[in-house]
């Protein structure tokens, strides 16, 4: 057993009761931070970016986004899949908590799934956006419907992701209200002003903390995350079957599935360490949210980093293997040494390589390595998506059908405009809601020895 | 006491002393808020004021926010021939000046929306091209003039009349003369009416020139055969082709009977095992070049020391007399024995306008003993009549101010002169220039009076475009302007009381009827021919044999100036730019470079690498003209090309300020129009300019998408080339059952031997299917629409390639990768094989276009339909009327693709239903398959062992794209077999 922080004391400084509402709950009852404004503001502006890029796109049509006749699926789809990745990390984190109870999940657990619920939200509104007709989105739905036996196509994975990704924001969004519902009790007992009170109170459900309420709720929690362990894998790995079902040489794989899932996890908990290093330090939570905390990030990422190593290595091994001359020239020619090396190595170097530098006790240890790192592999993990998704698409069989792919601004503004809703989002919720936890460190850090 | 009635238990008991009828009813309605009055209905009249204002303002409102009505106006007597929803067809005739096919077209509801060959004609049989399929399109242009013009204004027919009648019948008072100047007219009645004409108007002259001269072939057999005739060259009858830069397949005087002919002699089923060889001599990489067993690329200017070393290379072998000539690099002694052993089977042409090269041409021909056999001369080809001389003596006198009157008629010489500046310059001097433009193009803005002459599917025309062989234009629909037939013009100015109609009968009555037997009495014969559209004589065989007279030969030895040798020529789909403001036309891929909507300089991989050029680089060139480079394989070294028909300035809005007006480089030599220009000099500008390019990679890499073979190795193993295919086929499986097709299976086999890559069916194909042109954006966005494209590979030495053409289209997969992931079951699959497309359930999720092998799927990135940023003929009430009812006009947002014409399925076989008969094998022709000069594609039922496309599938040729992913294609394609020795 390795003797740290995490598994020994829980807070780097012994904490009371109080000081830990105290602390952590501080945002919600003090004087909202210049920072904070300011933030907000970048991120409605990144919004209305994005609102416009809507507008185009469904007042015009698709062909303000950079698609083509071969490349029917662009920057929407490598994004979509990017921001279900991110949103891997809360749900990942909540069955670490409640499942395993490995304690040092608790100090994420509620950023992670406030992220989980904002980028699944993100993702889930591009597979909405990439229909040329939004306005019948209902027909994806098997509802009864009064034109005979017509009735949506089982066998599409299209279909099974819908299914997927309602579940999973269903479930997610669930998990992360349900985790909440002591935290916003105590927040109810503590407001002073009505409207403060009001809210929180009808948000906490009438929460007393009485033994009854705590029993049910450990029970629902253990519940829920049992139920939330299995969608964690399916999710991404029903994502990876849009790519694996299909024919395209880049995107026939069997591999996709634990590729994906494992990418996922990877990217979220990237995510995860970038935004709770920023959260600590703008609401010094350092004592909280300690360097042991985020060590056990990075050895999920040395992991995970290794993993998808081996995936990358293994899909060119197979390529070649095969002896199809389709999928050789996509994975050895197209990607590895051709049109799209350039992206290749990025992503090489930014998934597999880079991350190996966690295995430095000070690499693990320094913030500033840490924060680099974890944007290295979210820019990364981008770059992945946008090999599979595009590079495939490009050049497929016909080599008279082959062309490229360039964003366009409208491309660019949805994107953007995706980080403005996962921002305001953030903001918010750091605004008026407790970014951890308060009543799992309150049980974790009391003095007890298990 | 008295006896007690009781009406209820409750009386009885007499809780209640008033009877249940005294009592009062409650409230049936109660409605808060209002008072008794309003909910009892006894309103006032001031409230039956109001609501009756309420309602008609409320009415007034609401309609007058929807969609204003529009009415469909029924028959109130029906004609008998028109049922609403059946398509009449009417025999016709396309001619433009320069283009000729007999055609039929098809009306719905009194409007024509598509041309399909004439099957019954013996020159095109029923092959048409891309411009004859685009031109219904020009019908319904905007650019079209709705009235009469005069100086620029509009005017009324009357005014106009009065006018030029006035001053021609001044004209005997007055010094100067009259000149009609026309493109090539093979009309027999309308030059009779011209004759009629100069009979009345004794100072009139007849001037006939066209855009792009052969007047140097008619010249040279003046000189070697005393008749000034272009012979009909017969491609089907020869062995060996040796062409000079002649681009019989594309541009060639008749085109879709060249490749009638040249395609019929490359078909291998049916157990022929012996094809004809083409070899290619020229400078651009032609179509004709890019279908070559053998191409040899050259300087323009080395073509006569070539054509006059072969000569003397046959001479030699058959003992003729030689001539000197300079001498030439490449050895042409195989070529030359080929010639010999095909003697009298064999065909030299040589599209060069030169009566040197013309010449040589003719003396191999004829000491290769064709003539009489590979060249007709009892029937000869009557288009392109035009002299160069006479018209640049007309530009002479029209200088002098010896013209008064001018009169241009399907014709625009202002745009295609060479030395148009000149004509200009004349046309200032020349009192009154009428023209009969249908537009005001750049003649016709320059002129006192524009008559618009009728588009031809307004018009009663007739045509002989060979000796004896005569089709017939018919109207298809009532003028839709205020427009009058050129030829009615010229009867009402000569105060004639006939009509154009009644002088076109008078004429077949009294000058063609009597030169046939089989018809006793003219209506019927005149019946007949409207109704086939073509009426032929039995050409007269002593007219074969010719007295040939050797002359001199002589050849000019190549140039030694410095810079490229430019050569003009004509695209397949712009031609010489007379229907440069078709929106189809001008996206229609060319053939060979793959370019839509540009005008572009090509020149040679190995001289762009020289110069450092770029593709897009715009360099200035020839008198300080810009375009960007194309570079193209195939282009030989040291030359450049340029396509005629852009630089418009008065076509309308499609076509003009696109590109240059290569008419400008071309020159006059001897009197002959020259399509070359040496000493052309490239100076790089530094900027570069986009083209839309269709394809971008033009290499097969290595795969086998177009499969080839070589004859001889074809003789040893027909399956050669091919040899994969039945592993393939063996071990691609699934763990499914097949798919199985109790009534029909529909298929589709391309012949990739006999398919040139002319682009017809993208044309055909684009009006059947109401198929939206997106502009030249979208295209060089890779969003171009048409539901089948030709693919075009090359592979070998860059500089001289091998050419493949293979047309892909939606290939009805029978396990289709499509179907399987549309989550909305949009695209699936019929009983009969077919994939189709619900366009109502499509969602748009472009999940079968990228899983889609052959990216065939076609989506609607915009509104193309009534979307001003798109301002072709779907956002214009006019060209709309060209749309085919029978197909669904796309909403923005859905996906598309080839449909196999399932509209014409249903229709074949709801006709066959209703005559209680079978469905008849090739009854159903889909849009690509009727109008195909090459017969290439054959569609038929796949079910039936006897159909045509069954015992093409049978074929050892046969095989599928990416056979080995078992999708189970209903399209087959069969392999291409050059004529070539080494296997």
């Amino acid at each position: 057993m390795i003797n740290t922080l995490v598994r020994g004391t829980f807070t780097a400084r012994e904490k009371s009761f109080r000081q830990v509402t105290d602390e952590i709950a501080r945002p919600t009852y003090s004087k909202t931070a210049k920072w904070w404004f300011a933030g907000m503001t970048l991120a409605t502006l990144m919004l209305l970016f994005g609102l416009w890029a809507i507008y185009k796109t469904i007042t015009v049509g698709l062909g303000t986004w950079g698609l083509n006749n071969s490349v029917g699926w662009g920057w929407d789809i490598v994004n979509f899949v990017w921001w279900i990745g991110i949103g891997h990390a809360g749900t990942a984190f909540t069955i670490f908590l409640i499942v395993f109870r490995a304690r040092w999940a608790a100090v994420f657990n509620r950023t992670a799934e406030a992220m989980t619920v904002l980028a699944v939200s993100c993702a889930g509104l591009f597979p909405a956006l990439h229909l040329g007709r939004i306005w019948l989105i209902f027909f994806i739905l098997p509802y009864p419907n009064t034109r005979g036996p017509l009735w949506v196509n089982f066998n599409s994975p299209l279909f099974w992701d819908v299914l997927a990704i309602t579940t999973y924001l269903t479930l997610s969004i669930t998990l992360w209200y349900f985790g909440m519902i002591p935290d916003l009790a105590t927040l109810r007992d503590r407001s002073t002003s009505k409207i403060k009170k009001a809210l929180y109170g009808f948000f906490s459900m009438g929460w007393v903390g009485s033994v009854k309420n705590w029993v049910r709720y450990e029970a629902m929690m253990k519940v829920l995350g049992g139920l939330a362990a299995p969608l964690v894998i399916s999710v991404h790995s029903i994502v990876a079957l849009d790519f694996a079902i299909s024919v395209i040489p880049g995107w026939h794989t069997t591999i996709l599935p634990p590729y994906f899932f494992i990418g996922a996890i990877f990217s979220g908990f990237a995510m995860v360490l970038t935004l709770t290093i920023i959260i600590r330090k703008l609401y010094n939570l350092q004592d909280y949210i300690t360097i042991p905390h985020l060590e056990s990030i990075t050895r999920v990422l040395i992991f995970g980093s290794l993993v998808i190593g081996l995936a990358y290595v293994t899909e060119l091994f197979v390529a070649w293997y095969s002896g199809w001359e389709f999928e050789m020239f996509t994975f050895l020619k197209n990607r590895a040494t051709g049109e799209y090396s350039s992206a290749f190595w990025i992503m090489v170097f930014c998934n597999a390589i880079a991350p190996q530098a966690f295995w430095f006790k000070r690499v693990r240890t320094s913030i500033t390595w840490m924060v680099i790192i974890s944007i290295i592999i979210n820019i990364g993990m981008w770059y992945e998506r946008f090999i599979i998704v595009i590079s495939s698409l490009t050049h497929t069989f016909l080599p008279a059908t082959w062309t490229s792919f360039t964003p366009t601004v409208v491309d660019i503004g949805i994107y953007v405009g995706t980080f403005g809703i996962f921002f305001t989002g953030m903001l918010l919720f750091l605004r008026y809601i407790p970014s951890i936890a308060m009543n799992e460190t309150k049980a974790f850090s009391k003095k007890s020895d298990h | 006491m008295e006896k007690k009635y009781w009406q209820s238990l409750q009386a009885y008991q007499n809780k209640s002393t008033k009877s249940l009828f005294e009592k009062q009813p409650e409230k049936e309605f109660t409605i808060d808020g209002l008072d008794d009055s309003e909910v009892k209905g006894n309103s006032s009249r001031r409230d039956f004021l109001k609501s009756l204002g309420f309602s008609v303002g409320a009415v007034a409102l609401v309609s007058s926010c929807q969609m204003p009505v529009r009415k469909a106006i029924p028959f109130l007597n029906k004609p008998e021939e028109i049922t609403p929803g059946v398509a009449n067809y009417y025999a016709s005739t396309f001619y433009d000046g320069h283009d000729y096919c007999s055609i039929l077209v098809k009306n719905r509801e009194g409007r024509p929306i598509k041309i399909e060959g004439n099957e019954l004609s013996k020159l095109t049989y029923g092959g048409t091209n891309a411009r004859t399929q685009a031109s219904v399109l020009n019908l319904y242009d905007d650019a079209r003039l709705k009235n009469p013009m005069k100086n620029g204004q509009e005017s009324d027919w009357d005014t106009v009349d009065s006018e030029i009648m006035g001053k021609l019948n001044a004209f005997s008072d007055i010094q100067g003369s009259f000149a009609i100047v026309t493109g090539t007219l093979i009309s027999p009645s309308t030059k009779r009416l011209i004759a009629d004409f100069i009979e009345a108007n004794p100072k009139t002259e007849w001037v006939s020139y066209d855009a792009v001269s052969y007047h140097a072939i008619r010249k040279a057999h003046q000189q070697t055969v005393n008749k000034p005739v272009i012979p009909f060259y017969r491609f089907d009858k020869a062995d060996v082709i040796v062409s000079f830069g002649a681009d019989f397949l594309g541009n060639w005087l008749l085109p879709v009977t060249f490749t009638k002919q040249f395609t019929g002699r490359r078909k291998l089923d049916n157990g022929h095992n012996s094809m004809n060889k083409l070899m290619v001599i020229e400078s651009n990489l032609s179509l004709t070049g890019s279908n070559a067993d053998e191409r040899i690329a050259i300087k323009p200017s080395e073509e006569s020391s070539l054509l006059l070393a072969l000569y003397n290379k046959i001479a030699a072998l058959t003992g003729n007399e030689q001539f000197d000539g300079p001498e030439v690099s490449i050895d042409l002694s195989q070529m030359a024995e080929q010639l010999v052993n095909a003697s009298g089977k064999s065909l030299v042409v040589c599209g060069t306008n030169s009566l040197q090269n013309q010449l040589i041409v003719n003396s191999i021909n004829r000491i290769l003993n064709n003539y009489g056999r590979t060249l007709e001369m009892s029937r000869t080809i009557n288009l392109n009549q035009g002299s160069d001389e006479k018209m640049l003596s007309l530009i002479d006198r029209m200088n002098n101010g010896e013209i008064n009157m001018l009169m241009c008629w399907n014709t625009n010489p202002v745009y295609d002169l060479p030395q148009s500046d000149r004509f200009v310059e004349g046309l200032k001097r020349v009192d009154t220039v009428i023209s009969f433009a249908d537009r005001m193009d750049e003649t016709a803005s320059q002129s006192t009076y524009v008559c618009p002459d009728h588009n031809y599917l307004e018009s009663w025309d007739d045509a002989e475009p060979l000796t004896g062989v005569y089709s017939i234009t018919q109207p298809a629909i009532h003028n839709i302007f205020n427009t009058r037939q050129a030829q009615d013009s010229l009867l009402r100015w000569m105060d004639s009381d006939l009509d154009w109609r009644d002088y076109l009968e008078s004429v077949w009555e009294e000058h063609i009827f009597p030169n046939q037997s089989f018809w006793q009495g003219f209506r019927p014969f005149w019946n007949q021919c409207k109704h086939d559209g073509v009426f032929e004589l039995e050409p007269n065989p002593e007219d074969e044999t010719i007295t040939f007279n050797q002359v001199r030969l002589t050849a000019t030895p190549s140039a030694t100036e410095n810079g490229f040798e430019l050569s003009v020529y004509e695209k397949v789909a712009i031609g010489t730019g007379k229907h440069s403001n078709n929106p189809w036309l001008m996206e229609l891929p060319d053939p060979v470079t793959k370019a839509t909507w540009d005008n572009y300089l090509t020149i040679s991989p190995s001289d762009a690498q020289s110069l450092g050029l770029q593709q897009e680089d715009v360099v200035k060139f020839a008198d300080e003209l810009e375009l960007p480079v194309l570079i193209q394989a195939g282009q030989a070294k040291g030359t450049l090309g340029i396509a005629l028909g852009f630089g418009h300035s008065g076509a309308g809005p499609v076509a003009n300020g696109i590109g240059v007006n290569a008419f400008r480089l071309m020159r006059f030599d001897e009197g002959h129009k020259l399509t070359t220009r040496p000493g052309v000099t490239l100076e790089k500008t530094g900027r570069s300019y986009p083209l839309a390019l269709t394809q971008v990679k033009h290499t097969m890499e290595g795969r086998d998408v177009v499969k080839e073979t070589s004859l001889a190795a074809f003789l040893q193993n027909p399956a050669s080339g091919n040899e994969d295919q039945k592993y393939k086929e063996k071990h691609a499986t699934t763990l499914y059952p097949e798919a199985k097709y109790d009534g029909f299976h529909w298929g589709l086999a391309i012949d990739l031997n006999s398919c040139t890559g002319c682009g017809n069916c993208v044309v055909s194909c684009q009006a059947e299917n109401n198929v939206s042109v997106v502009g030249k954006d979208e295209v060089r966005r890779n969003r171009i629409m048409h539901w089948i494209r030709i693919d075009r590979y090359y592979s070998e030495d860059p500089d001289n390639p091998k050419v493949f053409n293979q047309p892909v289209m939606c290939q009805h997969c029978d396990n289709a990768p499509c179907e399987n992931v549309c989550p909305v079951a949009a695209t699936n699959h019929s009983s009969e094989g077919l994939n189709q497309m619900a366009y109502n359930r499509c969602i748009g999720t472009k999940y079968c276009m990228n899983n889609c092998p052959y990216r065939v799927r076609r989506f609607n990135w915009f509104s193309y339909i009534n979307n001003p940023k798109f301002n072709f003929n779907k956002n214009s009430d006019l060209g709309k009327m060209v749309l085919n009812p029978d197909v669904t006009v796309r909403e923005r947002g859905v996906v598309e693709k080839c449909s196999f014409c399932v509209q014409r399925i249903q229709e074949k076989k709801l006709t066959a239903k209703k005559e209680n008969r079978k469905l008849e094998d090739l009854e159903i022709k889909t849009a690509c398959m009727q109008s195909c000069p090459g017969d290439a594609l054959v569609f038929g039922n796949m079910n039936d062992p006897e159909s045509k496309v069954s015992l093409l599938m049978k074929s050892e040729r046969r095989y599928r794209l990416v056979e080995e992913l078992h999708t189970l294609p209903s399209v087959s394609y069969l392999t291409k077999v050059r004529n070539t020795s080494e296997a």
